[in-house]
């Protein structure tokens, strides 16, 4: 065989960028809506009364999350697999026509997906499940898709040159089956249509599990979508790129391998803290919580595997915007994943749940680690798979500080407000009554969502300032070949 | 070890499956042993409560309610007495909720009227001044679905054996019978006549007028189902 570098195949890697950015700006958009609608209720009516029931918060809310989960988030990492895959395992797509085939049916399948899910969303078909709100044919096309991407998954792995699978395969490997557990279980359900013989609506279900048991099944799977979507696939991410872009080999082996099986064993368990002071059984909220607090090692472990990475050359993190990203993700990966255990403690959680604070939580973690790291890994990839230098390195830098900003009005706004709120709930006068009727509570917290609000607009405005720097990056900047690339990405003025 | 597990994939994705699948069977498989027990004076849903209780899914209610009385004085003294397990025995799926944007409605059945549903989902902010709650005007002209919510009890009595057609304890001892239609015409003619029920404690002339002519719309049935949350 002749001595030069593999040309990787990237036709689907690119479609998923492609889903990548329009998805994201989709559900980051939507969340703005619905952050206005809660500052000024009159938005809800935006496009008058006629429409109000397809504008108002509660139709777009399922919207929201599940445009940000399942299309920005699944299309960042589907973008990434199709590029780290080939390259850590050493094999191209284009070896095998059985996988490219795969590969375009999957994405194929995937907008279909999509289509249907914002469809049905907006018609107000939902199980009322959270993030696991679609009807039984949607579920099955959904599973239908995962496989799909499963057999490419193995596929790719089952023809490899590099024996030994890196750190991100093992993550990628983890989400697949994860989710595919998760997601199964959970979404178990009977149609009424044929169990009655005909009546009533074709797609409607009724879940296999009542009460109780229906919300210890939901949030086995809730949280731990969260863990099999939104951490371990972008640890998979932080793996490959940071080393890559920085030039810095992994800071430790052993430390990667704790991480990995610590993240396997414990994350499931911690799904009962969504659940303190419910109906569940109290052993399993207090696993709930121990869990939720055992799971600050295996998290801290990859992401100071990851600051250490950078050991010795962090003059990096002020000379290149990618690294900054990277960094940053890694930093609200360690903040999100202390403030979550501390959420988790019952005498906390007593008053967090149900507030904006958890709300904060997430959008912590999304906006911080999850979006950041995907956006970091498309940067990376763009020059790579377009064959042009980022078309401006300044354009990234002012994305970089909008959307900083944005997160910390995010999430400092909804701290204040959760807290306040929770405060407000249990405040007793002197007598022992109640200190506050319900609508004081809500009242309060109109500053609050306003400045949410203007973080929340100020990230999507980053959104856009990224995809119109990807767009001329993909069309029109200065052509380079990956045999001049060095390690970190080429960028332009 | 590790560096050979990591050479075979086959065993290593079996190895992270076992891992992950760890944690569910031992907090699971135990909880689904038991059946949930229904309490004393729990009820499965009437025809048109369902129907109700499918319009409260179908507009995400439970995006910004809860439906969960947690065991704290400032819960029950505001909400009611505590939630309990059996009390939720025929809730498919639970509506539990986890953020209370609006207030929880675990048994709003017993502190609001019908009248008072009416007014609030026209205007919430006539209602409650300074509410953020956007009003749901068009439940007042949207039919319920009668038929799929006569589909979903026939499915949980065939499949789960929800007890329609049976006598039931109830709280001051007596027993109650939650009436299963054997036919769809007899569930649209008992969803209706509890819908006139419902109907003559409000004041829409159209809403009166579309029960009179045999329709029910969506705020009848919503309504009926929060008078059931008790």
């Amino acid at each position: 065989m002749e001595d030069r570098p593999l040309e990787y195949d990237y036709t689907i890697a690119k479609l998923f960028m492609y889903s990548t950015i329009v998805l994201g700006i989709v559900g980051m958009l939507v969340g703005v809506i619905l952050a206005w609608e809660m500052a000024f209720p009159a938005v809800n009516t935006m496009l008058g009364e006629g429409l109000a029931e397809y504008t108002n918060f509660s139709r777009l809310r399922p919207l929201h999350t599940d445009a940000v989960i399942f299309g920005f988030t699944l299309s960042g990492i589907w973008a990434t697999w199709y590029y780290v895959g080939q390259r850590v395992l050493k094999v191209s797509m284009a070896e095998s026509p059985f996988l490219m085939f795969l590969g375009k049916l999957h994405f194929t399948l995937y907008m279909v997906g999509v289509v249907l899910i914002v469809g049905s969303l907006l018609m107000g078909i939902t199980t009322s499940k959270e993030y696991a709100e679609f009807e039984w044919p949607i579920d099955i096309a959904i599973v239908i898709i995962w496989v799909i991407w499963g057999m490419g998954l193995f596929g790719l792995i089952g023809i490899r040159r590099e024996k030994s699978l890196y750190i991100s395969i093992w993550y990628y490997i983890a989400t697949f089956l994860g989710i595919a557990m998760l997601y199964i279980f959970n979404n178990l359900a009977i149609p009424t249509y044929f169990a009655s013989d005909g009546i009533g609506a074709w797609y409607h279900s009724v879940s296999m599990y009542s009460g109780t048991n229906d919300a210890i099944v939901q949030w086995w799977y809730g949280h731990n979508a969260v863990a099999f979507g939104f951490t371990v696939p972008i640890v998979a991410m932080i793996y490959y790129f940071l080393p890559k872009e920085s030039g810095q080999a992994v800071y430790s082996y052993k430390l990667s391998i704790l991480s990995f099986w610590g993240l396997m064993f414990v994350y499931i368990w911690a799904g009962g803290h969504h659940l303190l002071f419910s109906t569940v059984p109290d052993w399993m909220q207090t696993m709930g919580s121990v869990f939720s607090i055992v799971l600050i090692l295996p998290s801290w472990g990859s992401a100071i595997n990851m600051l250490l990475t950078m050991k010795g050359e962090w003059q990096q993190v002020a000379e290149s915007p990618l690294i900054k990203f990277m960094i940053l993700a890694s930093t609200f990966y360690l903040f999100s994943t202390l403030e979550g255990p501390i959420q988790a403690i019952k005498s906390v959680n007593a008053l967090a749940h149900f507030t904006d604070w958890i709300v904060g939580h997430v959008h912590d973690g999304v906006l911080g680690w999850v979006a950041f790291m995907i956006m970091a890994a498309l940067f990376h990839m763009a020059p790579r798979v377009f064959k042009r230098k980022i078309y401006s390195k300044s354009l990234m830098n002012t994305q970089f500080w909008i959307q900083t900003l944005g997160v910390i009005l995010y999430f400092t706004s909804m701290w204040i407000a959760g807290i306040t709120q929770g405060m407000m709930w249990r405040a007793h006068d002197e007598f022992g009554n109640l200190a506050y009727s319900f609508i004081d509570t809500v009242t309060v917290l109109h500053p609050y969502y306003t400045i949410r609000a203007v973080g929340g607009t100020l990230y999507l405005v980053g959104m856009f300032i990224f995809a119109y720097n990807m767009f001329k990056t993909m069309t029109s900047s200065e052509r380079v070949d990956e045999s001049e690339l060095q390690n970190a990405t080429p960028m332009g003025a | 070890m590790f560096h050979w597990l990591e050479k075979n994939p086959f065993f290593f994705a079996v190895a992270v499956f076992l891992t992950i699948a760890f944690a569910g069977l031992v907090e699971i498989l135990p909880n689904f042993a038991q059946q949930s027990q229904p309490t004393v004076g729990t009820k499965p849903y009437s025809t048109l409560e369902l129907a109700g209780r499918h319009v409260y899914i179908k507009n995400s209610c439970n995006a910004c309610h809860s439906q969960l009385v947690r065991p704290f004085k400032a819960e029950t003294d505001r909400y009611g007495h505590y939630s309990m397990s059996g009390e939720y025995a025929y809730d498919r799926p639970f509506l539990w909720g986890s953020k209370r944007t609006g207030p929880d409605l675990m048994r709003v059945g017993n502190y609001r009227t019908t009248d008072w549903h009416e007014n609030h989902m026209k205007d919430p902010a006539g209602v409650v001044p300074g509410s953020i709650m956007p009003a749901y005007r068009w439940m007042f002209t949207n039919l319920a679905d009668i038929d799929t919510a006569y589909a979903e009890q026939i499915t949980v009595k065939n499949v789960f054996a929800v007890p329609y057609n049976k006598p039931l304890p109830m709280k001051d001892g007596s027993k109650e019978v939650v009436k299963l239609a054997d036919s769809l015409s007899g569930a649209h003619a008992s969803a209706l006549a509890e819908a006139k029920l419902v109907v003559a404690d409000m004041n829409d002339k159209n809403v009166k007028e579309m029960v009179n002519n045999g329709q029910i719309p969506e705020i009848v049935a919503i309504i009926a189902y929060m008078n059931s949350l008790k």
